[in-house]
């Protein structure tokens, strides 16, 4: 459920790292919590994000999320389809429900992110 | 608050199920089992069922009910003189101002029972027993009497299979006894969610057998109380609490059709006729959004003013988009009017329109 090839921040959205770029999304944890996603409100190709900043929000039936996100960049790439599609996040949080890439800043925060183990362990500690 | 939640009889079944639990109206209940949506687009096509046996259940016997009941609801309980039959209705302080909304069935001779909400159990039954006349027997039942909700185009078949050869189902809006695999209960032709389909009134001993008995279908789908309000939000069902309380008369809410106007006697009444007179100054309304989903609270906007605040506001499963309630001025209630709703950063169009947002159901006519 917790991918160990990818890192974890406590805002429940995860990153894989290829080369300079940054792909992030939201875990299985945070989608499963949310319930069924109906929105997914992502901001555009080339705005800046900043590590621990909201970057956009993610909507239920139930209830709305902040996005926040685990970096800071510059958005590269959007995950448009999720505008048509946004349950995709539910049925493949960690694949075609990615939500940003982004050229990192600075390489050195995905140091400070979790492991899979470590998000695990977490995640077992909110519960 | 600290008081400890209750739990209905099915609680254990809702675990065994991996429901997740909220607290509501001092209860702990299933919001959902496999997902909002899922149950929402289940109970529109086949069959859901609910748990409602936090619900109120008070009963009503002797000579001077119907006097006594006549003179506390809004509602005309002459509409169901006839045995068996059931009629939903407001009662009202002496301001007008709305105590709860209710479902009165006629189930027996000079007996009388009412359904009522859950969070409003003791306020209810205080209202009415203060102003019952001796010779009145009046009992809560709510500690013994389950409740499942049972809705959907084939609810009756469901319903029709486990009564056996023979069951005539009751007529819409009327109640009668029946047995489910031998289990006595009252099987009542109302429900929640604009689907055909029952709700069945039993001994709270029975409620888990009945509940198992339901499930036993494969085209049967547990449901919580996330689905329960998308699918009443769709037909513009109002919610105590949420698109009415104390502080509103039921025709500013949209009420006036169960508050017939050759009623006169009941309590409320002269506060009544006069909104009626003067005309309602503030109206509940149906928008519908074009983006993003409108929440309670959420400020309704006329030319940059705020002109109102969502009362009831979820995203439609069936249309696909936001819908909401809201109370604004009356010279803004016609549908069509254009109205905006501030859903946080963003503000989004929102136009009046006449409930219920999904017109098509197995209640309503046939389409030609």
């Amino acid at each position: 459920m917790y991918p160990k090839d990818l890192k974890y921040d406590k805002e429940h959205e995860w990153v894989k790292v290829d080369g300079d770029v940054a792909i992030i999304g939201i875990s299985d944890f945070a989608q499963d919590q949310l319930g069924e996603v109906v929105y997914v409100d992502l901001p555009s190709v080339g705005d800046e994000v900043a590590a621990g900043e909201s970057f956009g929000e993610i909507e239920s039936v139930k209830s709305v999320s902040e996005l926040f996100s685990p970096l800071t960049g510059e958005i590269v790439e959007v995950n448009d389809a999720l505008g048509d599609a946004p349950e995709t996040v539910n049925e493949d949080a960690y694949g075609d429900g990615w939500m940003l890439k982004i050229k990192m800043a600075d390489a050195a925060e995905v140091d400070e992110l979790m492991s899979a183990e470590e998000y695990e362990a977490f995640i077992a500690e909110e519960a | 608050m600290t008081e400890e939640l209750l739990r209905t009889p099915l609680y254990q079944e809702h675990l065994a199920l991996d429901a997740r639990i909220v607290p509501f109206a001092g209860w702990e209940m299933p919001v959902q089992y496999a997902g909002i949506i899922e149950e929402h687009k289940a109970v529109r096509s086949a069959v859901g069922i609910f748990d409602v046996c936090h619900m109120a259940e008070f009963r009503f016997f002797g000579f001077d009910a119907f006097d006594a009941l006549q003179s506390i609801v809004t509602n005309d309980l002459h509409k169901i003189d006839e045995l068996g039959s059931a009629l939903y209705t407001v009662m009202c302080d002496e301001d007008g101002g709305i105590i709860d909304d209710l479902i009165v069935y006629h189930t027996g001779d000079l007996e009388y029972l009412i359904i009522a909400n859950a969070a409003n159990r003791q306020t209810d039954w205080d209202w009415i027993t203060s102003h019952l006349p001796e010779g009145v027997e009046a009992v809560d039942e709510s500690d013994r009497t389950g409740l499942i909700a049972v809705q959907g185009p084939r609810a009756l078949e469901v319903i029709a299979s486990l009564a056996g050869e023979g069951f005539v189902p009751p007529a819409r809006f009327h109640i009668a006894e029946a047995r489910l695999e031998n289990i006595p209960v009252l099987l009542a032709r109302t429900g929640y969610t604009g689907e055909d389909g029952v709700e069945i009134v039993c001994h709270v001993d029975h409620a888990v057998a009945v509940w198992r008995l339901l499930l036993s279908f494969a085209e049967v789908t547990p449901c919580g109380l996330g689905a329960r309000d998308t699918l009443r939000l769709e037909m513009g069902y109002p919610l105590y609490g949420s698109d009415m309380d104390r502080g509103v008369d039921p025709v500013s809410a949209g009420l006036g059709w169960v508050v017939p106007k050759a009623k006169t006697g009941y309590i409320g009444a002269d506060a009544v006729a006069r909104v009626r007179d003067a005309g309602p100054a503030r109206k509940l309304v149906g928008l519908q959004v074009s983006e993003g989903v409108p929440r309670h609270e959420y400020p309704v906007l006329h030319e940059g003013t705020e002109v109102g605040k969502v009362a009831g506001g979820t995203y439609s499963p069936t249309l696909g988009h936001g819908i909401a309630t809201a109370y604004v001025p009356a010279e803004l209630s016609a549908p069509g009017t254009e109205l905006r709703i501030a859903i946080r950063r963003k503000e989004v169009a929102a136009t009046v329109v006449r409930p219920p947002f999904v017109k098509q159901t197995s209640l309503s006519a046939p389409s030609s």
